[in-house]
């Protein structure tokens, strides 16, 4: 937010929620003109880019680093899996609220915990919660499944257009919508005082202090704010899948979700859209390419992972900042070619 | 705010970009016509399966599609099924049932599968049965012996395949209360239904023998204590209902603490040759090396199909030569025969679908109780039930780790019925005669 002021006709708010609207329309033109698989993975970049959006706010912005934030989208997913089986009368708009309201709580107290850690203990606490959270399904099996988790069928589209649109489409559009109205919310957290609040807590502890801040409130704001993101992830997760099971939860889920806030972009919300589509497409991809050479068993499990190792290695080398990173230099240079000193710009 | 207007188009052009996996409209969602033949050709049946080629539970299973694979390519060289070539699509799902749910979509929006044949797990595959049930998809031999596929009424599309674990539990509990009478007993369970079938029908005979049940969780892979509790508890003969690599980490683990009991093992983890290797593997990270034989001889185990080692049988010998001829380089244990004959039933139910198959047709077939052969026991389709073989043997493992029949095969039911011997012919691969016409 370095750039210049210009002259602005509409509120910020307002302005959001357009820009907001706009990339709803295109996520529907996009769902129309895709058969309904592709539907399923647009949405899927759908839930991760909330998830990712909120490990970015907190990672990026606070520098905090999270290892365990698949435990908040393990917890918005079986949430949603309770009140559909439990209270099958509640709207899909009210479960999702309550994913969110739920991750949150697990993110008031992780973050009460944080605050007062840094760096690789932080690391560590948090990996701990990845790690032990989807145990307790084992703890109370009948309650909440036990290691084959919940099933269910979450029924959302109105009668009335049940014949015109097609499940997954629809489920597609409610996975976008959602995710857009959480990221306006998060655009105002990150663009206003908070934000600001954010960014003063993670460049130095001591002079925020001193302006003010309170910083472990701060802090502990902002491990809310990234968790009700990852319990409306998880919630969405779990309306799109139909399934709340532990094995969907592991470590390795959080790992990746801090990968691809780091390869989208470190801080930057724009950032965490690339990362989204990252982790959905270069799985696939690389999936397909193992398919096509007809790849041994050994090299073909592994490959994907070692493509997202390498492209992740080579994007942080060539674009210290990520993909995002990359755009914003190659937008500098396009525009300004005479300007020899380009000025990196925080978002 | 001047990143936004650029950031809109980027938004736009990525996911145009990430969208060209396929345009057109496909008919889309809803309950299919029941004359469906979708990914029949003229010359090709499309099927599809979900398994764990990476995660937990890979260590043995993984095998499951290269023996099936290596079926389905002697089929095709010998002209296919009524003259179809079967196109055998496998997708990884690593045991995590998050992505089961997505490869599942992804073979019946996508490569437009006819059937999903032999999806494997019981975590896994019960978070796809709704879904294919509404999509009409034929749901075949599925790799888990829970109770949930023999459900006809609210799973009409979904078949088993194993042995059910109930009527496992209730085998085993009788050979244990008939030859160990008056021992210990201790259950050793997965905490899932594998677990909670198995128990079911062991409690019918050994629940007054039974002095401890522990249980694990695939995700941790240090059963010591567990060992040490049923040690400690004294029991002589342990039921381990477990998967081959927590069968063989329980033995290892029991090896450790000096404890000694009889193992008694379900047919899902009872296959030397796959034990005998993760055997060596699990030691040899471990430091150790240890001689498999001596480990596993005297165990005993339950089973439904012939044993690799019995070269003499029929249909052991038509797969050791598709084997021979197509996989020469991977071990052929049990579990790559399990795949085999998974495979084969298919090609069977095909074949019996007649020369136009539909997957009403399919499902028909399923439930003629035509399919015979190549288990020892009988299937139980019919139109009332989908339970896979409904009966199992008894087997002990010898010091070369072959094994040895010490109870021929005997049939029971899921509920409390009896345990009956099982005297019923099989099909020999000539009578069957899967690619004649």
């Amino acid at each position: 937010m370095t750039a210049p002021e210009r002259k602005r006709v509409l509120p910020p708010l307002v302005r959001r929620v357009f820009f907001a609207l706009a990339a709803f329309a295109v996520v529907v033109l996009l769902t129309l003109v895709t058969d309904e698989f592709t539907n399923l993975r647009i949405a899927t970049i759908g839930y991760y880019l909330i998830a990712v959006a909120g490990l970015t706010l907190l990672t990026g912005l606070t520098g905090q680093v999270s290892l365990g934030h698949g435990a908040f989208m393990f917890i918005g997913a079986y949430t949603v899996a309770l009140l559909v089986n439990k209270v099958p009368s509640f709207p899909l708009w009210a479960d999702l609220l309550l994913a969110s309201a739920a991750g949150g709580l697990a993110g008031l107290l992780a973050g009460a915990a944080a605050a007062r850690l840094r760096g690789p203990y932080l690391a560590g606490a948090t990996l701990a919660l990845a790690v032990g959270l989807p145990a307790l399904t084992r703890r109370f099996p009948d309650f909440l499944g036990g290691s084959n988790g919940l099933s269910f069928t979450v029924h959302s589209r109105p009668s009335a257009v049940v014949g015109a649109v097609p499940e997954l489409r629809w489920q597609t559009w409610i996975v976008w919508l959602s995710v857009l109205i959480a990221l306006v919310l998060v655009v105002n957290i990150v663009r206003g005082r908070l934000g600001r609040d954010f960014r003063a807590v993670r460049d130095d502890e001591v002079a925020a202090s001193l302006s003010g801040i309170a910083v472990g409130r701060t802090k502990i704001l902002a491990f809310l704010v990234s968790a009700v993101c990852g319990g409306l992830a998880g919630g969405l997760q779990a309306f799109l899948l139909g399934t709340a099971a532990p094995g969907s939860f592991t470590p390795a889920l959080s790992l990746s979700l801090l990968a691809a806030v780091v390869l989208g972009g470190l801080g930057s919300l724009w950032g965490a859209l690339w990362g989204a589509v990252a982790l959905v497409y270069f799985q696939a991809w690389s999936e397909d390419l193992a398919d096509v050479l007809h790849l041994n068993t050994d090299v073909a499990n592994n490959l994907p992972l070692a493509v997202y190792g390498v492209i992740l290695i080579v994007v942080v080398l060539a674009f210290p900042r990520g993909i995002q990173g990359g755009f914003h230099r190659l937008r500098g240079l396009l525009r300004r070619p005479a300007e020899k000193k380009e000025n990196h710009e925080n978002h | 705010m001047r990143t936004t207007r650029y950031g809109a188009g980027f938004l736009a052009l990525a996911l145009a970009l990430t969208a060209c996996g396929g345009a057109g409209e496909s008919g889309g969602g809803g309950q299919q016509a029941a004359d469906s033949a979708v990914g029949v050709t003229k010359d090709a049946v499309v099927i599809g399966t979900h398994q764990p080629l990476t995660g937990p539970a890979a260590p043995g299973y993984s095998k499951i599609s290269v023996g099936a694979r290596a079926v389905y390519q002697a089929i095709n060289d010998g002209g296919g099924v009524n003259g179809r070539k079967i196109d055998y699509h496998v997708e990884d799902d690593g045991y995590n049932p998050t992505k089961t749910v997505e490869v599942v979509k992804k073979l019946v929006l996508q490569d437009k599968v006819f059937a999903i044949v032999g999806g494997l797990g019981t975590p896994t595959h019960s978070k796809v049965v709704d879904y294919l049930t509404t999509e009409g998809v034929p749901d075949l031999l599925v790799s888990s012996g829970a109770l949930a596929w023999d459900n006809p009424q609210k799973a009409p599309m979904t078949f088993g395949y194993q042995v059910d674990y109930t009527r496992e539990g209730k085998i085993q509990g009788k050979y244990i209360k008939d030859t160990f009478a008056g021992k210990k007993v201790g259950y050793f369970t997965q905490n899932d239904d594998v677990g909670r079938d198995t128990q079911a029908g062991l409690d019918q005979f050994v629940k007054d023998q039974t002095v401890v049940r522990q249980g694990y969780d695939s995700a941790n892979t240090d059963v010591t204590p567990q060992l040490s509790a049923l040690k400690a508890a004294g029991a002589e003969v342990v039921v381990c209902a477990c998967i081959p690599a927590f069968t063989a980490l329980s033995i290892l683990a029991a090896a450790k603490i000096g404890y000694k009991p009889q193992f008694v093992v379900s047919s899902i983890g009872a296959d030397p040759a796959t034990l005998s290797g993760l055997l060596q593997d699990f030691a040899k990270r471990g430091g150790a090396s240890v001689s498999s034989g001596q480990l596993l001889a005297g165990l005993i185990g339950t089973g439904y199909l012939p044993d690799v080692a019995q070269t003499s049988d029929p249909w052991v010998a038509y797969f050791k030569g598709i084997h021979d001829k197509y996989i020469p380089k991977e071990p052929f244990t049990n579990t790559v025969l399990f795949g085999m004959v998974q495979a084969y039933t298919f090609a069977q139910a095909l074949k019996a679908a007649g020369p136009d198959p539909t997957r009403q047709k399919l499902v028909e077939a399923m439930s003629s109780g035509s399919l015979k052969g190549p288990g020892l026991t009988p299937f139980g389709f019919s139109k009332e039930s989908h339970a896979g073989y409904t009966g199992a043997y008894v087997f002990k493992i010898n010091p070369d780790t072959t094994t040895a029949v010490i109870q021929p095969p005997s049939v029971t039911d899921r509920g409390t019925g009896a345990i009956t011997a099982y005297t019923g012919e099989r099909a020999t691969p000539e009578q069957v005669n899967l690619l004649g016409k």
